[in-house]
Parts: C-alpha cells; structure tokens; sequence
C-alpha cells in the first residue's frame, strides 16, 4: 500500500516535468546563491584565523635601514649570526607605459602564506623555472595585458588575487629588473627572531612594527556581514519560488490525495510519504545548488578577495578550499527551506476533509482580511525597521533598518497593487478591459509572491547601484581634489632627498610627506606632517571644521583628522585629540578619507619634527605645472630613477582601478538576484496559466481570439511588472540612503553624499519589463496554442 | 607543490613531484660534469664545492656517549643542489644550499633544516681555509698542520636542540669505491665519493633537560655526482659502521623497482687502508617487519662478517620536507661496534 502510494504521488512529477524542474532549481538556486556567500565568508574567516598575526608580509616585524637599502652582506651576515630573516626588494618601474609595482621576494625564506598561489601543491612549475631566467612573476590578469609584448618581463602567470599594477616575484629577477645591484629594501623578522636590534652585525638596521593590521576581523566583519545580507536576500527570493511550486503540485494532486485517503491511507501515512518525497527532492536541489554555490563563489573569490585586500590589506588565497561542514550547512538549509516552504501545504493536507471536493482551483485565495493583516505587518515592519537606528547602535542596526524596509515594502506590496488595480479596475469603460483589470486584480494573490520577489530584487538593485554610483562619483571628485601635487617622488635615501630638496630650489615648490605610524586612541593609525602652502587650504576639503581651522593649524594649535578617527571616537571641533604620551592638541576640522582603515592624522611640519625628530623625509609631492619637463629634469639632471617617481594621473588611474574591482562581486550578486526574481516570475506565471483555462474559455466562446487572450496576457504581464517597479524605485532609494548615511558609517567610518541616477532607473525598469516579457512568454505560448478543443472541454467537463 | 618543496627539489635534483620523493632522483644530467673513473681526487680543493656537478654533500654523523654511557647520535648535513653547472655572485647563483641537523637519544629524536640560496654568502662551502655553514650551522676546519679536515669544530641547533662539537682525526682520509668513483647501478651511474671515517669527538649537546658533555666517534663522507640514480632505483639504505676492531665499514645497498638491489661496500683497516667491495659481495637484508626496518642482518663474507644491526632509537625519523630516517645503531655478532644508518624512500611510519 504504501509503495502503491509512492508511486502514485510520485507519477505526479513524471507527468509534470517542468514543475519537478522549477522546484529543483528554484531550491538549487537559493542554496546555492547563500552558500556561495556562505563558502566565500568561512575561507576568508579561515585564512584570517590561520594567517592570525601572519597577514601579508606587513603583518612581519621587519628591519630596515632608515638611510636607503640593505647590502646583501648585512643580510647574509644576520643569517649567519642566526637571525631568521627574509628579503624583500621592491620599487617601481615603467613598463610597456604601464607603473609596475615589483616586489621581489625569496621563495626559499618567505613565510609561506605570502607565496604566490601559483606556487601552491597543485603548481606544475619546476625550481628550474621559479630560480632560473627568464623567472617567474605572478600579477593580475589586466596587469598581463597591459604589460603584454614588453620586453625583459620574467615569464607572467596570472594570479587574480594580487592588486592590480603589482608584480610578484623571485628576488633575483627583482634585483635584475630594479638593476638593484643584490641591496634589499627590508628584511622580515620571521618567528623565533631575537628581541631588540642586531647591534654590531648591523648598527644602521632599524626594527619597524608590523603595519598596522587593526583588529582585522573587526574590519572585515562589515564587508562579510554585506555578503550575508545578500545571500540571505537571494535565499528568500529562492524560497518564493518553492513555495509557490510545492503550493501548486499539492493543489494539483487533491484528487490523488483524496482518492487515496479514500481507499484507506492513513493521513499520518500520506503526510510522511509527502514528508519524505519533499525530503529527497531538498536534498536533491540542495546538492544541486552546493555544486552550483561553490561555482559562483569560485568565481566571487578573486574578486572578494581583490576587495579586502584593497580595502583592509587583509590576504586571502584567490582559491577556494571544499569544506565538508560548508556542503552539509548548504544541505541543511535546503532542506529547512524547503520545509518552510512545504509547512503550508502539508498544513491544508492534513485539514482537508476526507470528502471534500477534488476539483483543483486557484491554490491559494486570499480574502481582503487577509490582505489587510499583511499590509498591516508590512507597516509594522518598515516602523521597527526605522525604529532600529534611533534604539541602538552598530551595523546590526543599520541590517535592521534595511531589512525592515525592503521586507514591509515586500509585505505591503500586494495591497498597494491591488488598490492600483482597482482604480484602473474604476476607469476602465469597455467591457474587455474592465475584465482586464477585474481579473488582473483576481490574479494577484497567485503572482503576489513573485511579484514581492521581484520588488526585493529591482529596490535592492537600485540601492546598491545607487550606493556604489555615488561612492564612485564622491571618490572620484574627491580624488582629484585631494591628489593636490603634479609629481610623487621617493629619494631613495635621506642624504639624496636632502640633494632633492636642494636641486628643487627656483625648479618647483615641493609639499613634504613624511609620515610616522602610531596608536592614534588606541588603534592603528599615521600621523603626518604637512607644510604651510596655500594648496592645502584651497584643496584640502574639510568636512566639519572650527571657524579659522586652518589658521588654527598651521599656528601648530590645533590637529586635523580623517573622518573615520573623527566618527569613532565621537570628535567634534575643539576636542583634544591625543597624538602620542602628553602630547594632546585640540581638533581643528575633519576631512574624508575613502578607502583608509586606518585613523589619520595631521600636524604641521615644525609639530611633526619636534615630536618625531626620526621621521624618514624620504617621499615629497611637487607642484608644477610642466610635468613632463620637470619628469625628464628629474631624471637626466638629478638622476632619479624613473621608479621613485609616480603623477597624480597614473595614482588616480590605478586607486579608481581598485575600486571598480571592489564592487565587482556587488554587481555580480546584484544581476544574480534579478535573475532568480525573474525565475520567480516564470513560475508564478506557469503555475497560473495551467489553472487559467476554465476562466479563460467563456471569454473565447464570446468571441475573444486566443491571439487576443495571448496578448492580454502579456499585457497584464507587462502592467505589474511596471507597477512593481513604480514601488520598488522610492524603496530602492530609501535603501541607497541607509546604505549611505547609515550602514557606510558604521562599517568604514564615512558618511557619503547621495546622488540619483535616472538613466540606471530606466535601464533597469526596461530590465524587469523585460523580464516580465520573457517569464511570460512560455504561459502565453502555451496558450496561443491550446486547442479549441480544449476550450470547448471546460464547459462539457462543468459540473 | 609549495615553493619550499619546489626548492628541496631543486636541492635534490628536480624530479616532477615531492610525492615521488628518491624515484627517479638525479637521472637527467644535462650540461653537468658526468663522474669519470680516470678523474683522481685532489685535497685540499675537492674538499670545497663543485658546481659544475649537480649535487654535493657534507656529510657528518657521530657515535656519542654521555658520562653514564648513555647513547647519543648526531648528523649534520650540507647538501648543494645546482639547477644550472655554475655558480655565480648574487642572487643570479642557481646553487641552492640545503642543511639537515639531527640527534638521536634512546627515548628523543630532534630535527631541523635550513634552506638558502647560493651567491649570497648565506651557505657554502670553501676548500682553504675549509668551511661548509648555512646560516648559524658551521663545520670549520681547526687543523694547524696536515689535511684541512684533520680537526674541525661543529656547530648546528634547532627546535629542542643544538650541538657543539671538536672533532680530531686519527687516521686518513679514505677514497671510495675504485680511487673515489663511487659506482652506483648496474647501469655506471656513479659518483666521487671518500670519506674521513677516523674522528674522535668531544662536545656538548644541548637538550630540553640541559647540557650533556659528550665522547665519541664520528665519520664524514664527502660525495658529489650529477646522476647518482638509475631510473628505477627509487631510495637507499646506507651504513657506516665503527668496529671495536678499530676497522669500520661502510655500504649501501639501492633498491631497484625492477631488479634485484644493487649493493657496494668498502673495508676499512684500522690504518685506513681501504678493501673495495663490487655489487653483490654485501648482503644487506631487514631483520624486522618494522617499514623503514630499524634492524638489519649485514653479511660481508669475504671479510667473515656477520652482524645484527639494532637503532638506538627506532624513532629516528627527520620528518623535514624531504624525509628520511636517519640515526645512530648498536652493532653486535661477528663483531661488535657502533654505527649509523640512512634510509631513505620508505613512506612515513604512521
């Protein structure tokens, strides 16, 4: 009996395969888009936890010679007095037109968290290749590109983890790039290595502290907690299809059920049979979309981890690693999904009455009451949403707010649509299109679902587009004010830069940028030194600021900060702000700084170097206004190599480069959650279109031509999807501004201005029509071609 | 494959994967020094490295007992390894250094390994005044008179552990195989290879639990070839062994994935004279189920040897990035004596 039974709702499936098709890939969908963010945040959590301490080499303790580089004996004389240490040369060159970060590094002696991947356990590459020339060097693909046809380049392979412009690689073919003569830029103290400096071995070495790593999962938490968001979105979306499939194939098999309570099946018996088919079509679709999950995040993951390292300087491996935890943790929610999904219709089942008529009808009613209740809800959670802000602090806040927006928009969708209807429903005056919007407006509880999917998709679409188009447009601007010099150059030691300085006399006017790293109120940060020189009162924008700060500042009484040290530790004009050990000076004005971790400050020159007498005086901005002149005098007459010299363009070339690569995975989630929505659609609409026929047939008896009936129905299609869209657009703006003012600040630490994008708004209404157009196009093909005789059959089947 | 295996490769001559460890170790030579039986050894010069071969060893293990009588053993070795037949100043040397420390107690075993590259100063090894380091490890010469390795001083440490050795020879340097060529397969390949097997040792080891003053026997053997393997030959056992007769042996015996294991032994008489041994005349055979087996059946008839070799320490494995088991032995039979013993190719025991 209960094989019997089996298979009896099993045949369902059999005979209705694209149903079997939407619900496995509607469930494998949202598994996979939320365990794809789920594999990428536990690799980066993993390489945090295992790099603890060991995050790139700026994590290292490192010795360097304040006065220029390291000669290759000192180094070999450190090892052989038996300090664990390794070698790092880098510096800058032209390449193909293209400024080429080279930074050579020691295969043999490298911690081995800062290799290459290419050098990972699957490489082919032999120690014949990695140590003898050409070499071996590892950059970004678009680094390869750009540097194609270059000669005297080591042999490229691509490695999408590294930032773009940068090329690793073994320390000989550095030396021979750099023309280096075997000298080294710094030495990393590698665990074991003895306190203090070496003394006698080497008494010009200085010990630096690791570059500030900051609390690094404090961080990155934000970013992660970004990605989190998002799956959790797209597995909503996800589950909005499953609900409305298992809703229609229980529907579709009340007589089955009936017929089979009918002849004895015990109710506890069907209901763990459905139980268990439910159970092996989630574990199905949950291996489905693990497989498909760890595609995408293995695709994400350069990208992500581009993203972090540019913004936190925190490495992870551009590779992804299988976990089994990962796969099982995807399966779970599968199958809790799927439950969640199933709850309703299993619920109904086990309601029905043993005689109750087996006629399928539209799945689902929803009474005006009912409407009411979720409209109701919907405003409550956009209330609580609001509230979260004002209540409490932190970025959770700020995912409640969001959260609470986009899901009581979602909620309230259905009643807002259904009054727009109604008023088309009241100015309608022909009988087709009264029956047009009458039964439009009937249609709205099976498409509801859909529809609110589609909402979360377009608001979160226009948010996000919103956010990262304003950021772009705020950096870029900000960039151009900020890069205040023409020329960037780097005296390779302290005498040559005194030589510079003095050579620039009566050639250009040089701005110092010289720079210490310290706690700034307990966390990492820099402190620098700048000049008197107008270009900073007229380039400098401060953002809040005491009436005469600048006046303040250069009067050495006062101090300026970055935002993000400003908004973490509550700084208003006129607090003091502490720089060192009894050195607090008052706060004269704040000013952006995108894209930094860490907390900044600025003193004038004569404050810096009373405080910090040591500080290197190595890089200088130069104003000019012939920079190809001054470039070419730099080099030919003070003889500067090329590498210590970048402009302001190449500068803002690559930091615009960086953040276009920052939002990639935003972009790519983005259109992925559009797509699920719109697969959403085309379920809701295929569910309909089967159950339509019986309303559908009395209006082509009274003369109505399919063709007709067809385009009606792409119509409707069309209609809600643009009504859709008309709410989805304030919601998506709502979004960007909490994005901006409110989530940004809490998880960088800088607020950004809003601006509105109506050419993406139109591309991306155009996008949902689109979409609403191809979703019904399978529903209204099916129909332009049902046969009359199926038409006629509806009235000799009524009973 | 991480670029510390990519290099221990290189150390090792290059074969296509860590995993497959001594197969296939040395057989491509291309541009390298082949050994030739006509080339005869020249002291003090060949005591320092020989680049155009593709790899080299110094290669020290001693027989040391505390006060109490306690066993100890130590190994300290210098591998060159050249991806290409030169050596050049800087960074552009394809010479790369490897060095390998052990010691062995009853009950402890220590290791450690350091890699670096050549040009730089960081490893090497010089002919006069003798001396072979990577980085803080050293093995100098202190002889005022006669060879360069007649006296030398010792240094290495590691995790747990460090040495500091004085070493005196009381004998002569001894060649290897036929006047220093090594053969080393059915096929010819070979090497140049003698050995100093005649040093009393003095010193101190340093363990977890403090200082321990040590005496004892020590022997060094210097080898250099380009393609010490045949291509089925896929790892070793090697013995040097001290008699209390005052005469010592040294053989080996390459096991071969196709045919039978290709043995080679050398006598040593207590004044140094050396009794070379062809293939076949040593009988090297496991005297335990253990993998790599910890006690051996020797049998060298032609000089009425019969040994049972035992480890002092079965637990002697240097689990580096190229590991093998290497450590001291207690020799008892025919005669009775100390030793050591390399094995090399077996999987890691569990």
């Amino acid at each position: 009996m209960r094989r019997a039974a089996l298979s009896a709702l099993l045949s369902h499936w059999r005979r209705q395969p694209l149903q079997l098709f939407t619900l496995l890939a509607g469930l494998a969908l949202a598994t996979a888009l939320w365990s794809a963010v789920q594999a990428i945040n536990a690799e980066a959590r993993r390489s945090y936890d295992a790099a603890a301490g060991t995050l790139g080499l700026g994590a290292y303790e490192t010795l360097g010679d304040p006065a220029g580089r390291i000669p290759l004996a000192t180094f070999a004389a450190l090892r052989r007095a038996g300090w664990p240490v390794a070698p790092i040369l880098e510096g800058r060159l032209l390449v193909a037109g293209e400024r080429l970060h080279v930074l050579g590094i020691e295969p043999i002696s490298a911690p081995v968290e800062n290799l290459p991947a290419g050098l990972g356990p699957d490489s082919d590459l032999t120690p014949a290749d990695l140590f003898l020339p050409p070499g071996l060097g590892f950059a970004a693909p678009e680094t390869i590109a750009a540097l194609d046809g270059a000669p005297d380049l080591p042999r490229l392979i691509a490695d999408p983890a590294l930032p773009p412009g940068q090329l690793v690689t073994d320390i000989a073919v550095a030396d021979r790039m750099l023309e280096a003569g075997g000298d080294l830029d710094r030495l990393l103290l590698l665990p074991g290595a003895p306190e203090g400096t070496p003394g006698e071995i080497a008494p010009a070495l200085r010990r630096t502290a690791p570059q500030d790593q900051g609390d690094l999962s404090r961080l990155t938490d934000s970013f992660h907690l970004n990605l989190t968001a998002f799956g959790l979105l797209s597995f909503a979306v996800g589950l909005f299809i499953v609900h409305g499939t298992i809703g229609l194939a229980f529907e579709q098999r009340r007589p089955i059920f009936r017929t089979l309570r009918a002849l004895g099946l015990p109710l506890g018996t069907l209901l763990s049979l459905l139980l268990a088919e439910l159970l092996l079509l989630a574990l199905l679709a949950g291996a489905l979309g693990i497989a498909l999950g760890y595609l995408i995040a293995g695709a994400l993951l350069p990208d992500v981890a581009a993203t972090l390292r540019g913004l936190y300087g925190a490495s992870l491996p551009g590779t992804l690693a299988f976990d089994p935890v990962w796969a099982l943790s995807g399966l779970g929610i599968a199958l809790a999904g799927a439950l969640v999904a199933a709850a309703h219709g299993l619920d109904k089942i086990r309601r029905m009455p043993l005689l109750a008529s087996a006629q399928p009808r539209a799945w689902t009613t929803v009474s005006a009451r009912a409407l009411r209740r979720q409209a109701a809800a919907g405003a409550a959670l956009l209330l609580a949403g609001v509230a979260a802000p004002l209540l409490a602090d932190g970025l959770l806040a700020g995912f409640a707010l969001l959260g609470g927006l986009l899901l009581g928009a979602a909620l309230l969708l259905p009643l807002l649509l259904s009054a727009a209807l109604s008023l088309g429903a009241a100015r309608a005056r022909r009988a087709a299109a009264q029956w047009f919007w009458a039964d439009t407006r009937q249609q709205l509880p099976g498409l509801s679902l859909a529809l609110m999917a589609l909402l979360l998709a377009l608001a979160t679409n226009i948010g996000v587009s919103t956010m990262v188009s304003s950021f772009r447009l705020t950096f870029t601007g900000w960039l151009d004010q900020r890069l205040v010099s023409q020329l960037y150059v780097t005296a390779p030691s302290e005498s040559e830069a005194a030589r510079l300085r003095d050579w620039l006399k009566g050639r250009a006017d040089f701005l110092p940028i010289w720079k210490v790293d310290l706690p700034l109120h307990d966390a990492p940060g820099e402190l620098y030194g700048i000049s008197d020189n107008p270009v900073y009162r007229s380039h400098w924008p401060l953002i809040d600021a005491a009436p005469d700060a600048w006046d303040q500042f250069f009067a050495n009484e006062g101090v300026l900060v970055n935002e993000q040290l400003a908004r973490r530790n509550g700084f208003a004009p006129g607090d003091p702000v502490t720089l060192g050990p009894g050195w607090v000076l008052p706060l004269a004005g704040t000013y952006s700084d995108y894209g930094n971790p860490n907390g900044q400050a600025l003193v004038s020159l004569p404050l810096m170097l009373q405080h910090h007498p040591e500080v290197p005086r190595l890089r200088h901005g130069l104003l000019t206004d012939d920079i190809p002149g001054l470039t070419a005098a730099l080099h030919d007459d003070f003889g500067l190599p090329r590498a210590n010299l970048i402009n302001n363009e190449t500068l803002k070339a690559t930091s615009l480069q960086i953040f276009d690569r920052t939002f990639t995975v935003t972009a790519a989630l983005n259109v992925l959650t559009l797509s699920v929505a719109g697969f959403a659609i085309l379920t809701a609409l295929l569910t309909l279109s089967t159950m339509r026929l019986p309303q559908l047939a009395p209006l082509w008896a009274l003369g109505m031509t399919r063709r007709r009936l067809a385009r009606l129905e792409i119509l409707r299609s069309l209609a809600l999807a643009a009504l859709t869209f008309t709410v989805a657009l304030p919601v998506g703006l709502a979004l960007a501004w909490c994005l901006l003012a409110v989530v940004n600040v809490e998880a960088f630490g800088w607020r950004l201005p809003m601006f509105l994008f109506p050419r993406q708004w139109l591309l991306l209404f155009g996008l949902a029509l689109l979409a609403a157009l191809i979703a019904a196009f399978l529903p209204v093909r099916r129909l332009a071609r049902t046969e009359p005789s199926h038409f006629l059959k509806v009235f000799a089947d009524e009973r | 494959m991480n670029a510390r295996c990519l290099a221990l490769l290189a150390a090792l001559a290059a074969g296509p994967a860590c995993a497959q460890g001594y197969a296939g170790l040395g057989t491509r030579a291309e541009g390298f020094a082949i050994p030739s039986p006509d080339t005869r050894l020249s002291f003090p010069d060949d005591h320092g490295p020989h680049p155009e071969y593709r790899i080299e060893w110094w290669y020290l293990t001693a027989n040391l007992t505390d006060a109490a009588g306690t066993d100890y053993g130590i190994q300290w070795t210098l591998f060159r390894s050249a991806l290409a037949p030169f050596e050049a100043e800087g960074w552009a040397s394809p010479q790369i250094w490897l060095g390998n420390a052990g010691l062995s107690t009853p009950t402890e075993h220590y290791a450690a390994e350091r890699l670096a590259r050549g040009g730089t100063g960081l490893a090497g090894a010089t002919a006069q005044p003798f001396e072979a380091w990577i980085d803080d490890w050293r093995m100098a010469s202190t002889a005022m008179t006669g060879d360069q390795l007649d006296a030398l001083s010792l240094t290495a440490n590691g995790d747990g552990f460090a040495y500091d050795l004085a070493l005196t020879a009381n004998g002569p340097l001894v060649p290897q195989g036929i006047d220093g060529y090594s053969v080393k397969s059915r096929e010819g390949q070979a090497s140049h290879y003698y050995s100093q097997p005649f040093y009393d040792i003095t010193g101190t080891l340093s363990l977890p639990s403090g200082p321990v003053e040590v005496t004892g026997q020590g022997w060094l053997d210097r080898e250099y070839s380009s393609q010490p393997l045949s291509e089925t030959q896929d790892g070793w056992d090697w013995i040097s062994l001290h008699l209390d007769s005052g005469a010592k042996l040294m053989g080996f015996r390459l096991r071969d994935r196709e045919s039978a294991a290709f043995t080679s032994a050398t006598w040593i008489a207590p004044d140094g004279t050396p009794t070379p041994y062809r293939d076949g005349a040593l009988t090297m055979t496991p005297a335990t189920d253990a993998e790599p087996p910890t006690g051996w059946q020797i049998d060298l008839p032609a000089q009425d040897l019969s040994v049972q070799l035992d480890a002092i320490n079965p637990k002697s494995w240097m689990p580096l990035t190229f590991p093998y088991w290497e450590g001291p032995v207690r020799v008892t039979g025919s005669h009775q004596g100390r030793g050591y013993l390399e094995m090399t190719g077996y999987p890691a025991p569990e």
